[in-house]
């Protein structure tokens, strides 16, 4: 008894706790399930579902509504459920010469931008690692400027060098190498040069990051045991910075295949990618089951390198 | 350093130097040009600065793209921060792979399929919950910090591999919870991160074109949107004045947050020495 009384003062004097301590009390108890939780429900709910849907548009038909296709499941009078799939717009995309085309060339403009970005960027970045310990950094913050730097803007830049009467023509008039102008924008050509220049940091900076972390005694070894450089560079370092170059070409091929901008205002209408294709199926035509499959087969031609991309990411973010 | 630079990688540097820097240097020359054409030079002026301070679209579109990527820099770095410790600090859970996966996927996928399929998104969820209503601020930021938090979480993870655990450790070890642990010692520790994955989601936000050109709605114009209706007809002088405000701001921001980080890290080596010193 007497425990008793002597306990209920203490509980009554013990100060009541503010809505804020209760719920901090609450996070520090699910401080685990709380730091996962909130960033998994948020990438699942605006990054993967969206897929979904836009798998589920895919399968519709172009309808006047708003949104404009037709539902996937109706509810018709007595209770029966229709479920529609339309295969219509896949079975049009791969039948039309157009998109296939675009397909191809898309893939071919971007595979060789990258073999590109990897022949220029290699050297760029051996040649940062190897510098002295004050030029390294200035170096690297160089090369890192650009990529902060506005994509649009740099992409404009080379419709002012590259115009009939930009810059580089006018250079080379001036200087009596050529007559006429000779025609750069609106080419295949202006849209390598887009993505090789807004792609190029892309590559060099994975392939930095691996090399940095070479071991320069194997190169020492090879080289005291009588290899030659070109063979040692073969031997080697290439097949050591193999991480690096499989990332840098990844992350430049996976977006350049989708890529809008460039071959929009480099390209002009006369180089057709996919992402040009999709982006007017969808806002000047409005047709956006077409522009959904057209969506979807893309993602299909890139999971494998995205499934790639992702294991060597997983596995440089485990290995210190 | 183990050797020096033949000549043949002192050239391409210097090469590859010149091939990102001349192109927009010429921007920046041609902003001063008087003339109406940007290629013909009609000598130096300012008058497309002026040009480009009276036009009230401009500005409005400025306004609205600041703001945007202020809320989603910063809502970017608490939710990459927590994806990042999530990663790398708690070793396996359930989801771990999937997670791994959704952190690294918007890193490389074209910008035109994560617009489009945020768009529908965002109006299956208007047809079912009769939210976000009209598109625009909300969803271009929601947009943009879906992208944003994969950056940096990037950003987070290096840092968090690079740095151990063993101060966490000892902090726990000494009977702090861990919540305690995360404000006493990670996230001071993390703090360059926090202030360049910041930046990177600012930047990346001010920078998108194609995402927000998805899931804008009538009326609400990004800078990027208003710079790339005017340049698609071809060049113009205002707009390489803006582009040379654009450049000149973040050139600036960014040597600034470098010289910043730069001497972070050299206190942070001095210490270790110091304290490798006191050791021994």
């Amino acid at each position: 008894m007497t425990d008793v009384k002597a306990q209920k003062p203490t509980i009554a004097a013990a100060p009541r706790k503010t809505v804020f301590q209760r719920f901090m009390r609450r996070v520090q108890n699910n401080f685990r399930l709380i730091i996962i939780a909130v960033p998994l429900v948020w990438l699942v709910l605006f990054f993967l579902a969206p897929f979904f849907i836009v798998a589920k548009i895919s399968l519709a038909e172009l309808a006047i509504a708003s949104p404009p296709f037709t539902p996937m499941i109706e509810w018709l009078d007595g209770g029966v459920v229709t479920i529609r799939l339309v295969f219509d717009n896949f079975a049009y995309i791969l039948n039309d010469s157009l998109y296939f085309d675009t397909y191809v060339n898309s893939l071919k403009i971007s595979v060789t931008s990258t073999i590109i970005c990897l022949l220029l960027g290699y050297p760029i970045a051996y040649a940062i690692v190897r510098s002295g310990p004050v030029a390294k950094p200035l170096l690297l913050f160089a090369i890192i400027l650009p990529f902060w730097t506005s994509f649009l803007l740099r992409v404009y830049a080379w419709m002012g060098l590259l115009a009939d009467q930009g810059t580089i023509n006018n250079l080379l008039l001036r200087l009596g190498l050529i007559d006429e102008p000779i025609r750069m924008l609106y080419t295949e050509f202006a849209v390598y040069v887009g993505i090789v220049y807004t792609y190029m940091p892309f590559m060099i900076l994975p392939l930095y990051a691996n090399m940095e972390k070479l071991d320069g005694s194997l190169n020492e070894a090879a080289a005291d045991l009588g290899s030659r450089p070109t063979n040692t560079f073969f031997r080697v370092t290439l097949p050591l910075t193999m991480p690096g170059i499989i990332a840098g070409s990844l992350l430049v091929f996976i977006p350049a295949t989708g890529e809008y901008v460039i071959p929009d205002l480099l390209g002009g209408g006369n180089v057709q990618m996919i992402g040009r294709v999709l982006f007017n199926e969808f806002s000047s035509n409005s047709d956006w089951p077409v522009a959904a499959a057209v969506a979807i087969v893309l993602l299909f031609l890139l999971v494998i390198p995205i499934i790639i991309f992702q294991y060597f990411q997983g596995k440089a973010s485990q290995d210190p | 350093m183990y050797s020096r630079r033949s000549r043949f990688l002192t050239i391409m540097l210097i090469l590859g130097l010149a091939f990102f820097y001349i192109p927009m240097i010429m921007l920046v020359i041609y902003s001063f040009n008087d003339s109406k054409l940007v290629p013909v030079w009609g000598g130096w002026s300012v008058r497309w600065y002026q040009v480009l301070f009276e036009s009230e679209e401009v500005w409005s579109a400025v306004a609205l793209s600041l703001k945007i990527a202020f809320i989603n820099a910063t809502c970017a770095t608490i939710l990459g921060t927590m994806a990042g410790l999530a990663m790398v600090r708690f070793g396996r859970f359930r989801g771990r792979t999937l997670f791994g996966g959704l952190l690294v996927a918007p890193l490389v996928m074209p910008e035109v399929i994560t617009g489009l399929s945020l768009l529908v998104m965002f109006i299956a969820l208007n047809q079912l919950f009769g939210w976000p209503g009209e598109r625009g601020f909300t969803t271009i930021t929601i947009a943009h910090i879906t992208f944003s938090l994969a950056y940096v979480a990037v950003t987070i993870q290096a840092r968090l591999t690079g740095m151990g655990e063993t101060l966490e450790e000892a902090a726990a070890d000494l009977g702090a919870k861990p919540f305690k642990v995360l404000t006493a010692i990670t996230l001071p520790r993390l703090t360059p991160a926090l202030v360049s994955g910041w930046l990177l989601a600012f930047t990346l936000s001010l920078d998108d074109l194609v995402i927000a050109s998805f899931v804008t709605g009538p009326g609400a114009n990004t800078l990027p949107i208003l710079i790339f209706s005017r340049i698609r007809t071809g060049l113009r002088p205002d707009i390489n004045a803006l582009a040379t405000i654009i450049i000149l701001a973040v050139a600036i921001c960014i040597s600034i947050a470098a010289i910043l980080m730069f001497r972070q890290q050299r206190a942070d080596m001095l210490d270790q020495q110091m304290a490798a010193r006191e050791d021994t």
